[in-house]
């Protein structure tokens, strides 16, 4: 019988290749210097370009742009959540033609840009300034806010009753039955059973339509309304400075960037419930 | 030969060909062809806002893929670069985007000759902005959609491929880009509806697409309302046509799947 005698003595590891560098990597140091160089040049051109004298006077302005996107942006979110209460409600109704109008308004409202429904309310409906003044409604479709306004409610209106009526489809037969079993009347049962968990689902939706709209309601400094894409505009005809649009790109994400995370927040908050 | 295709062409032209939109309902009227009507300068804003649309598709899908592949490889760095594109330009209007493309280009360009020792004015071509603009955005939304569709294809295919022997390069060709078009379809046919809408932004920057044409045509004749209206009409239609063109798609993206 053979046996080992001897052990192996013991070795040296292998030597330690060093680690490659991937192209993985490559790709991602280059692309973040190219990130890195962007940001310095936008640095460099606010420090270079800097006017205390321009800042003074465009910098409020900006401010009042700012309040005015967000006024506008609020309003129509607000307004649009009431307007889309019934056309969800009229789109899911076993009414032909209710179903039809409301499914008609969907359609024309998501499927056309909003520069050409804003268009078409300012200009277009501004052209029928007598029968306009004969029913009183002048003073509205003369200013370019209220016009803008409506515009966007319209607008997200469309898209609040898709968001509406998919969380309120999405909610299964079983609660409904379940809600009618333990005798809830109809009305009961949608606002305390339906509609809470329809709310959960919509909220992302939601979240995405105001930050659609935010981006959205730049539009209307087309029409002169001096929001902060129309100081924008303003600054950037007077001075041909072209920082102002670094300006607003930067108010415009900061905006979008509070609200993403502030969404984030309320709907890790909302449905802590539901985390197992 | 081509002289018989251009004769076919115009003759199924839509819009103002013989059986066209404005031929049959608009002659005589303010949207008549030719030199009386608008129809034919519609015509043309319609073709430019099309060849707008299409020419963006391409250049936006091929970032937005090289953008979810950056987004889901294993590298942080790698993925941090890709996470600023995207937060950068989904948190933008598109219409600020255009803009800082349309002048950051120019003042790009113009640094750039000025440092060879040009020093003339530089304008480029508004079509080009557009496009780049509209690339740029709709790569950082597509880049999403084929992430969400890279994340729904199991680790089994991956490694499927590498027991087969296949290369990555090969794998990716073979094995996952059939699967990634399909799920991923859905996504792209809403990318592509909010595409052919936010064409409507170059207007601004002073590219003839629909929404300028009709609304220089809506300026000259004092007829807003209905200048306006033919143009929400078209986009509407442009709409119903592409979304039955990409219904054809689907089904034909979905011809391996098991009838359910």
């Amino acid at each position: 019988m053979s046996y080992v005698k001897e052990l192996i003595p013991p070795r040296a590891p292998p030597a330690l290749i060093g680690r490659q560098l991937a192209p993985a990597r490559i790709a991602g140091i280059l692309v973040l210097l190219v990130w890195a160089a962007l940001a310095i040049a936008l640095v460099f051109m606010m420090i270079s370009g800097w006017n205390e004298d321009k800042f003074l006077r465009y910098g409020p302005r900006y401010l009042h742009g700012l309040w005015t996107t967000i006024s506008l942006v609020g309003l129509a979110v607000i307004l649009g959540a009431v307007l889309s209460a019934p056309i969800a409600f009229a789109r899911m109704s076993k009414n032909k033609a209710l179903n039809g109008l409301s499914y008609a308004y969907v359609y024309v409202f998501r499927s056309t840009p909003l520069l050409a429904q804003l268009f078409m309310i300012y200009y277009g409906l501004g052209s029928f300034k007598p029968q306009l003044e004969s029913v009183d409604l002048w003073w509205f479709f003369r200013e370019a806010w209220y016009c803008g306004l409506f515009s966007l409610t319209l607008n997200t209106a469309a898209y609040q009753a898709e968001i509406l009526r998919g969380a309120i489809e999405s909610v299964p037969r079983g609660q409904h039955e379940g809600a009618a079993a333990l005798g809830l009347s109809k009305r009961n049962a949608f606002r305390k059973v339906i509609l809470p968990q329809a709310l959960i689902v919509a909220l992302r939706p939601y979240g995405n339509e105001i930050v659609l709209l935010i981006k959205g309601s730049a539009v209307v400094a087309i029409v002169t309304v001096f929001d902060l894409m129309g100081e924008t505009r303003y600054a950037f005809s007077r001075t041909f400075d072209y920082q102002t649009y670094l300006w607003a790109a930067i108010f415009y994400l900061a905006i979008v960037e509070a609200l993403r995370h502030l969404w984030a927040f309320i709907e890790a908050r909302l449905t802590r419930h539901l985390k197992r | 030969m081509s002289g018989f295709f251009s004769a076919l062409l115009s003759a199924l032209d839509p819009l103002c060909g013989p059986v066209g939109l404005f031929s049959l309902f608009g002659s005589g009227s303010i949207v008549a062809c030719g030199e009386t009507g608008w129809g034919d300068e519609i015509a043309f804003g319609v073709k430019v806002t099309i060849t707008l649309a299409l020419a963006t598709l391409p250049v936006g899908l091929v970032i937005g893929f090289l953008i979810a592949l950056a987004a889901q490889s294993e590298d942080k760095l790698l993925r941090l670069a890709a996470g600023i594109y995207t937060t950068i330009f989904r948190g933008l209007p598109e219409l600020l985007t255009l803009f800082i493309v349309y002048y950051g280009l120019q003042i790009l360009i113009q640094a750039v000759l000025a440092s060879f020792g040009y020093a003339g004015r530089v304008e480029i071509n508004a079509f080009f902005a557009g496009m780049a603009a509209l690339a740029v955005v709709f790569s950082s939304y597509s880049s999403e959609v084929l992430l969400s569709a890279f994340r729904a294809i199991p680790r089994g295919q991956y490694e499927a491929g590498d027991a087969l022997g296949l290369h990555r390069s090969r794998t990716m060709l073979l094995v996952i880009l059939p699967q990634l078009i399909r799920i991923a379809l859905p996504g792209l046919t809403n990318l592509w509806l909010i595409l052919l809408k936010d064409t409507s932004y170059v207007s601004v920057i002073g590219l003839a697409d629909i929404l300028r044409q009709t609304g220089i045509a809506a300026r000259v004749s004092k007829e807003a309302f209905f200048f306006y209206g033919i143009a929400c009409l078209l986009y509407l239609i442009l709409a119903m046509v592409s979304s039955v063109g990409l219904g054809f798609i689907e089904r034909w993206a979905k011809r391996s799947e098991g009838r359910r």
